[in-house]
């Protein structure tokens, strides 16, 4: 690791103009520390945000108020969040371990890189490490790569399971800068596609700090996290699913749906949702969703399972929610 | 740094480097060995600890972000001739070959059991707001960031469960 300077912060106006002045934030650091280890990212200032009062959940206007330093285990065990959004809690659980679960913190699980093998591998050239020295993923192993929303610079896949169901629940992310205005923005807006610039994650400028993610009220309809992995547990997404349907008298009423281990980020189509609401549930009508979700799919050698996989979850889970007679 | 942590009880003063992580402030800079070092990324759980009553790895976490915490470590739950009821039960069903893993999966398996006390669901749970059947799959899902390269499960899960089943 290279050194740096370690400071705690003791008020987030402390944390923000830290930043601006070049510090990196810590929180829980599963992420941050394991790639400082390797000296993929070297910060030369942290500051600990750790002692802020960004630990609450709170009830706002009907939705859910969770302050950016709630863990990832406190989230998935708060009982509002069982109860009013079990595909929240499902798709925390379904992520990481116990342990990392336990350290791992709301905005920091937002924050974590998109990022894969080669991104970690400091002898191999990476365009998201350093900037214009190619991508040596694109013809090696890919198994863990996205295959939607990728550029010829970066096939990254983010790695959240969290976030997915965040943007399934059209939650906003709360952001604090130097001087202390605050602004919401959505999760839809939040990530940044790769392009030419795939070191560029997010929408967040040196200064910004998550104070929190919001959620609206809970819609109404079926909730569920449906994760496919190579092993069973601790493992990243091949393919996620976070879904909610609603059904009315056999018809699909309203839909949600949103992807991990398949995009450059949490990623949601509006084309697919739209294509399912107000119809009733069939296997062509699936085979339908599935078609548009795909359509613009760029698949590498090694993850061109994904494409039929994404097509067999998404079937699945949409059976599951409208119910089994449905299709 | 100056970092001031209180280890099974005792009041420990470090000043290392920003960089030491709390396992390496444990094993090279305390003495306090018991607590593994594996992959040191995470991934493994040798060096699972539990911080203010919460299991993490000490691998992926700076000593200095520990100042004023309690800790417990694997010397902290029990020594030769009282043991805890884990590392009795360990032994009863033989939870190790080599046993490097044994203090992070003890140490991990403890915050577990009250984890379940506490009705955390986990990714198998049938319900996510009924009461958790400690089920063997339940333990393998909620101890799956420990791993045993002798591949002791079995006998780990029948450890913990006991251990469980007893304290009901």
């Amino acid at each position: 690791m290279k050194p740096f300077d370690y400071i705690r912060a003791d008020s987030t106006t402390h944390a923000t103009r830290a930043a601006g002045q070049g510090a990196n934030f810590i929180a829980g650091g599963t992420n941050l520390l394991d790639l400082m280890k390797l000296e993929v990212m070297a910060p030369h200032k942290l500051v600990d945000i750790n002692r802020l009062d960004l630990h609450q959940i709170t009830e706002v206007d009907g939705g859910l108020r969770i302050g950016a330093l709630v863990s990832n285990s406190d989230l998935a065990a708060d009982m509002t969040v069982r109860k009013q959004y079990p595909v929240l809690s499902e798709a925390l659980l379904a992520g990481a371990s116990g342990q990392l679960r336990n350290k791992a913190t709301t905005g920091g699980n937002l924050l974590q890189r998109t990022r894969c093998y080669y991104f970690y591998d400091t002898a191999m050239p990476c365009n998201k490490r350093e900037p214009g020295t190619g991508c040596q993923a694109m013809e090696g192993a890919t198994r863990l790569h996205a295959i939607l929303g990728t550029s010829d610079a970066c096939i990254a896949s983010h790695p959240s399971d969290m976030a997915v169901a965040m943007r399934l629940l059209d939650a906003v992310v709360e952001i604090e800068s130097a001087g202390g205005a605050v602004r919401s923005v959505p999760l839809s807006e939040f990530y940044r596609l790769p392009g030419q610039t795939p070191h560029i994650e997010t929408v967040l400028e040196p200064s910004d700090l998550i104070i929190a993610v919001t959620l609206p009220a809970p819609a109404k309809g079926a909730q569920t996290y449906r994760k496919v992995r190579d092993r069973a547990s601790y493992a990243f997404a091949m393919v996620s699913v976070a879904a909610r349907v609603q059904m009315d008298e056999g018809t699909i009423t309203d839909a949600a749906l949103a992807f991990g281990g398949i995009g450059s980020q949490p990623w949601r189509n509006p084309a697919v949702e739209k294509a399912l609401i107000g119809q009733k549930p069939s296997p062509e009508l699936f085979a339908k969703a599935a078609d548009i979700l795909l359509a613009d799919a760029k698949p590498q050698k090694d993850n061109a399972f994904k494409v039929p996989l994404t097509r067999r979850t998404l079937i699945a889970t949409l059976k599951e929610l409208c119910g089994k007679d449905a299709a | 740094m100056k970092t001031s942590l209180t280890i099974n009880g005792t009041e420990h003063q470090l000043d290392a480097d920003s960089r030491t992580t709390l396992l390496d402030a444990l094993r090279n800079h305390l003495d306090l060995t018991g607590t593994k070092k594996g992959c040191d990324h995470g991934q493994c759980g040798a060096c699972t600890l539990i911080v203010n009553g919460r299991r993490i790895n000490s691998c992926l976490s700076l000593a200095c972000m520990h100042d004023g915490d309690e800790i417990t470590t694997i010397e902290g739950l029990g020594q030769p001739g009282n043991l805890s009821d884990l590392q009795d039960a360990f032994v009863k069903h033989d939870g190790f070959q080599c046993g490097y893993c044994t203090p992070g999966q003890i140490c991990s398996a403890t915050a577990m059991l009250q984890e379940v006390k506490d009705g955390w669901p986990s990714h198998v749970s049938a319900d996510l707001t009924g009461d958790v059947d400690l089920t063997n799959a339940e333990i393998s899902e909620r101890m799956s960031g420990n791993l045993c390269r002798c591949a002791a499960y079995p006998n780990i899960v029948d450890a913990i469960r006991e251990t469980a089943e007893g304290r009901k």
